[in-house]
Parts: C-alpha cells; structure tokens; sequence
C-alpha cells in the first residue's frame, strides 16, 4: 500500500490524506445509505442462510470482508490490463481463488466452523456484492480507494447479518455466542420460570422477518424510498 | 479499449498459471493440518455415539486424541464377518478405510472396520461396538456411527453427519434431540431376525414402546428414509459380524 500512496503524491499535487473526507465516505456509505442488504437488496442468499447462530456469522461476516477487500485491491492493480471483453470471468477466476484461499484456511484451523458454513463458504463466489463492486467500483479507481470501498461495502453487510443473528439465535435458541442467556434470566425468576423460543427463529423465515423488520425501521428513519 | 484476441488469450494463460500456483500452493502447505483436522472430527463422531457430545466438547484436541486411543480399539471385517488385516498386499487399519470410498464399491468387496469402546485400558472388557453408516441423502451423501451394546441388540447411541442437506429441515440429523430418538431402540425383533430401526413419517408422535421405530422428521421425509435405508443396509452388512459376536457371547453365558 505504502507504493500506492507513493505514485498519488506524484499525480496530485497536494497528496490526499490517508483519510480525506471522501475516503471515509467510501467507507461509510455502505453502513446506512447505501447498505448492500437494506438498501441494494443483495447478498441475501447468505443472509438468511448462514445467521442462526453469531458464531458462524462471524466467521462468514470475516470471511466476506477478507474476500471482498482483497478482490477488489487485486482487481484494481490489473484494471488498466484486465481486457475488457473478459473482464467478467477474470473477476470471478480471482474471487473464486480467494474464496478457495479462505475455505482451505477455515478447513485447516476451524474444521468445526468449515463444516457448518460448509458451501456457503463456496457461495461467497456468487455473492453480489463482490462482482457489484469489482464492476462498479474496482475497474475505474485505485487500490487503495478500491480497499476502502470494499471495506465499506463488507462491513455494511456484515453489520447487518451479525444484527439479523443475533435476534435469531436469541429468540430462537436463548443464546448470544452460545452463551444460554435466557437460562440465566430464567433463573433469575425462581425454577418454574422459562422462557420460551421460538422455532420460527431458526427456519430461514425467522430471517426474512427480521431482516424485513430491519429494512423497516432503516427506511423509516432515513426516509428512503424506491424510485 | 479494445484488446487483439492475441493479448485476451496470453493474458488468460499467464492468469490461469498464476491463480493456479496460487491454490495449489496453498493446498500443499495446509494440506497436513487438513488432514489432522479431519481425523480428529472422524474420532469426535466415533466417540459421539458412545459419551455424550458435551463432553467432547468440553475436550481439548489433544486430549480427544488420548481418549481415543485409550478407550477405542478397532478391527477391519470383511462382509462374512471374518477379520481383514490386509488388502491389495497393503495393510489395513480401521481409522484408515475410507467409508466413503468403500461405498461406491460392490457391497461383497468392501472393507468394514468395528470400533469397539472398551474400559480403559483393558480392550477385552467391551462396553460396545461402533459401526460406521453410509448413505445417501436428498442432495448428498449422509454417514453416521451406530454404537450397539454387548447384547449387539439395543443401541447405545448413534452420531449422523451429511455433506449438503437442507438445513432447518434434512440437515437436523445431526441435533442431539434427533439422535437421542434412537438410544435404547433395538435392531432384531423377537423371533431374532434383523429388522433395523424405522424413521417414521411425521413428527411429534410417541413411539417409545415400539423398539423398531423412532419419530420422524417434519419436511425431510426424504432424509429420513435414507438414514433408514442406510441402517438397514449397514447393519446388513455387518450382520455376520454382529452374529458372531452374539453366538459367542451366548456361548460364554452358557458356560
């Protein structure tokens, strides 16, 4: 990165900041405005799939923001080589290497977790978000901007899953990370006191609910509406 | 810009060659550790179906490891139920016979490995006997270790595991609350003939005073007939095995 900050003090004359106003938009769009889930409606597939527990979302959510980052840095150092008639399948063959990179690694330290999220690790691949950014973003601007960006992008979708699974997994298994917090409130209330889950929670439909909920509240506040 | 079909093909090759460097690079250097990694889970899931899956949780790998070899014991038969120490002029261990591989062969010519879970330290005093499962789920394969107590009737306990089912639905094989459907179930009926345990149709029904069926599955009837059908198949396929160890152990009581 130190070389790419390099070659921009030599094109502009005052060198941007590591941080100028408009790189902390890159990152911070995505969060609320311009939200790949809520707002883009993308990447939903593992939305729903992978959150009815944090653990795996998070590992998923880390996974994403790797692949994502990395692609769109390596995609942007070719981008004035990369032919543009196939652009397309370049793109995919450098997210898929990524992808495979991130599934070997999780195979070979968290084996428990590789097999939970098992082929969803391998649907990264087909994750909107990763293509949406290389094609609207990585192809027409620099590395480090393109990390930024891609960053942004990520963690405005990881937010939101962790979100979704931790209502999930509260609701539907009385749990936070595995810890069985509706136990301990339980407890709290004398032994014949429990607090009921709700199966609903753990279906994929339990998701479309809260995600639909999130949306809901998010549109509310920000007053988006769908042109 | 357009590019000559000359500059297209080179660039590809040369990528291709890079991001297949790439992952094969990766592969070798974490290709042990996958390993590792994959024999520990196999030891897990054979110990699942005899102590509980807390308790193996609550163990650190290097402690799986000591509990296994301590507590498990294994032997390869064939399908007569006659022990198998080599193959190919290669020599067998039951930790090495890919099950999965096995399957796609003839059910006469496969190889059948026996864990069997003993007090520690002594392996003549047999607490039960693991059998590995395979089959065939909706989408992928399904597998499992069926654990069968001395009487190689009752089941002691039971660990299913599948490649790709439908989670929430086929995939809840592998909850606790599933197995446990099948601990103290019995696989011959009273007049000794090998009838295996039944997954039923429909869920939420009690069938604790049948020994031969368990509850099924809600929206993975499809999963559910596949385990039964890889129990049945299995336990089959041991069947010879399961008998000898029954006939000598009757012999011995009679004694």
């Amino acid at each position: 990165m130190s070389a790419e900050t390099v070659e921009k003090e030599i094109e502009k004359k005052p060198a941007e900041p590591l941080f100028s106003k408009r790189r902390k938009k890159l990152v911070t769009d995505p969060l609320v405005d311009e939200n790949p889930i809520t707002i883009q409606v993308l990447g939903i597939c593992s939305a729903l799939a992978v959150t009815t527990q944090m653990k795996p979302t998070l590992v998923m959510a880390i996974s994403v923001i790797f692949v994502v980052v990395m692609s769109n840095f390596v995609i942007s150092l070719m981008r004035n080589t990369i032919p543009s008639r196939v652009r397309i399948i370049v793109q995919l063959a450098v997210v898929a290497t990524l992808v495979t990179v991130v599934s070997e690694i999780l195979k070979a330290f968290a084996y428990d977790m590789y097999k939970e999220l098992s082929v969803f690790i391998g649907l990264i691949i087909t994750n909107c978000i990763v293509m949406g950014r290389l094609e609207a973003f990585a192809l027409g601007n620099k590395p480090y901007d393109s990390m930024l960006d891609g960053f942004g992008s990520a963690l405005g979708y990881s937010w939101i899953i962790l979100t979704v699974a931790f209502f999930r997994e509260l609701w539907g298994s009385g749990s936070v990370f595995g810890i069985p917090v509706f136990d301990y409130v339980s407890g709290i209330f004398g032994p014949d006191f429990q607090l009921a889950t709700n199966g609903l929670m753990v279906s994929p439909v339990g998701a479309f609910i809260i995600l639909g909920l999130i949306i809901w509240v998010q549109r509310t506040k920000t007053g988006y509406v769908e042109h | 810009m357009q590019q000559s079909n000359g500059y297209i093909i080179v660039f590809s090759v040369i990528l291709t060659v890079v991001l297949g460097l790439l992952l094969s690079g990766t592969s070798q250097v974490l290709g042990p550790m996958q390993r590792e990694a994959e024999a520990l889970d196999k030891k897990k899931q054979i110990l699942g179906a005899v102590i509980s899956a807390d308790e193996i949780d609550a163990m650190t790998p290097e402690e799986v490891n000591e509990y296994y070899s301590s507590r498990i014991s294994s032997i390869v038969v064939d399908i007569n139920g006659e022990e198998v120490t080599e193959q190919d002029g290669a020599s067998v261990t039951a930790e090495s016979v890919d099950i999965g591989k096995n399957y796609k062969r003839p059910a006469e010519e496969r190889l059948y490995p026996v864990f069997i879970f003993h007090e520690e330290g002594n392996s003549d005093a047999v607490e039960s006997y693991v059998f590995p499962l395979y089959g065939a789920g909706l989408w992928d394969a399904i597998w499992g270790y069926m654990a069968l107590d001395t009487d190689m009737n009752t089941v002691g306990g039971i660990t299913l595991a599948h490649a790709g089912e439908t989670p929430g639905l086929g995939a809840r094989i592998t909850e606790g609350g599933v197995q446990e459907r099948f601990v103290g179930k019995e696989i011959y009926n009273e007049s000794g003939e090998l009838v295996a345990i039944k997954m039923q149709k429909g869920e939420g029904k009690d069938y604790s005073s049948d020994p031969h069926k368990v509850d099924g599955l809600s929206g993975a009837t499809i999963t559910a007939n596949g385990v039964n059908a890889m129990l049945e198949n299995y336990l089959g396929h041991y069947q010879a095995y399961i008998e000898s160890k029954k006939s000598s152990k009757a012999v011995a009581t009679a004694n």
